[in-house]
């Protein structure tokens, strides 16, 4: 596992982008971006290489499935993977977000070790 | 109210304090709030739709939510702040999410609003539906909080 990934943090909550950069610290992923909404990921992913993205889904401008969806139709970032947060894992969002090409989803609450463990699955199938 | 609607926003309430700042809460005995009264100093307001209607509050009491996000954070909080403030929305819109999954599984389908917080000491929690609502008080090591929620089944 590259510890030295660049991992992109997408809340419009600055308080959950800490949290997630705080879990992700606490194994070991220190190189973190954040955006506050699925627009401005858009406009980072486009401009920096950016090996992960953390996406949580309900956010204004453009949220985690809109997202999910312009990185797929998106020539150089098709691959990137992209892990979904959310706090409502009802069974249509999940089925809307598989469709979408989700790499995989984490449901809030989460620990630091689930985390890791969905990052690692996410990457030993890439 | 239906009460089977507690359960799920205790367990609910349990579970997220638990994962995201490993606080073991201790519920106590639920009770009929019939006044808009917040009974923390800074609360987390969601409304819910769908299947059933209406609102949940977390309210918190500072030396409770201070603590909870300084774990959260791995910062030292001291006061409610825009972080805290902050960490109270994210807080209520897990526990709705946690409670919404359990109703689901008995064939409620409810969505949520985006959260808002208010604070202050003797803010007030005003519900969606403005009847009275059933508190969940909680116990904690730092100190008290409390789950408000006012939740009918749409028909």
């Amino acid at each position: 596992m590259d510890k030295n990934m660049k991992i992109l943090v997408v809340d419009d909550f600055a308080t959950m982008r800490k949290v997630v950069r705080n879990l992700l610290k606490q194994v070991g992923y220190e190189n973190i971006a954040e955006a506050e909404d699925g627009a401005i990921a858009l406009r980072i992913l486009k401009s920096q290489k950016v090996d992960f993205v953390i996406s949580d889904w309900n956010m204004p401008n453009m949220n985690g499935l809109e997202l999910l969806k312009a990185v797929r139709a998106d020539g150089d970032l098709a691959k990137t993977p992209f892990l979904m947060v959310t706090a409502e894992a009802l069974q249509e969002n999940v089925i809307a977000a598989v469709k979408a090409g989700v790499s995989n989803y984490i449901v809030k609450p989460f620990t630091a070790e689930v985390l890791n463990e969905k990052i690692k699955k996410i990457v030993e199938k890439l | 109210m239906n009460v089977k609607f507690i359960n799920p926003f205790l367990e609910g309430t349990v579970k997220v304090l638990k994962t995201m700042a490993f606080v073991e809460p201790r519920p106590g005995k639920p009770f009929l709030k019939k006044d808009s009264l917040a009974r923390g100093d800074v609360s987390g307001i969601i409304g819910l739709t769908g299947s059933a209607k209406g609102s949940l509050a977390l309210s918190f009491s500072e030396p409770c939510i201070v603590k909870i996000v300084s774990t959260m954070l791995g910062e030292d909080m001291k006061e409610i702040n825009g972080d805290v403030k902050d960490a109270v929305g994210e807080l209520t819109n897990m526990v709705s999410g946690v409670a919404r999954k359990m109703l689901e599984s008995e064939g409620y389908n409810i969505l949520a609003a985006i959260p808002t917080v208010v604070s202050g000491k003797n803010h007030s929690i005003v519900h969606v539906l403005g009847g009275p609502s059933i508190i969940i008080p909680f116990e904690t090591d730092s100190g008290p909080f409390f789950v408000d929620v006012c939740l009918n089944e749409v028909k």
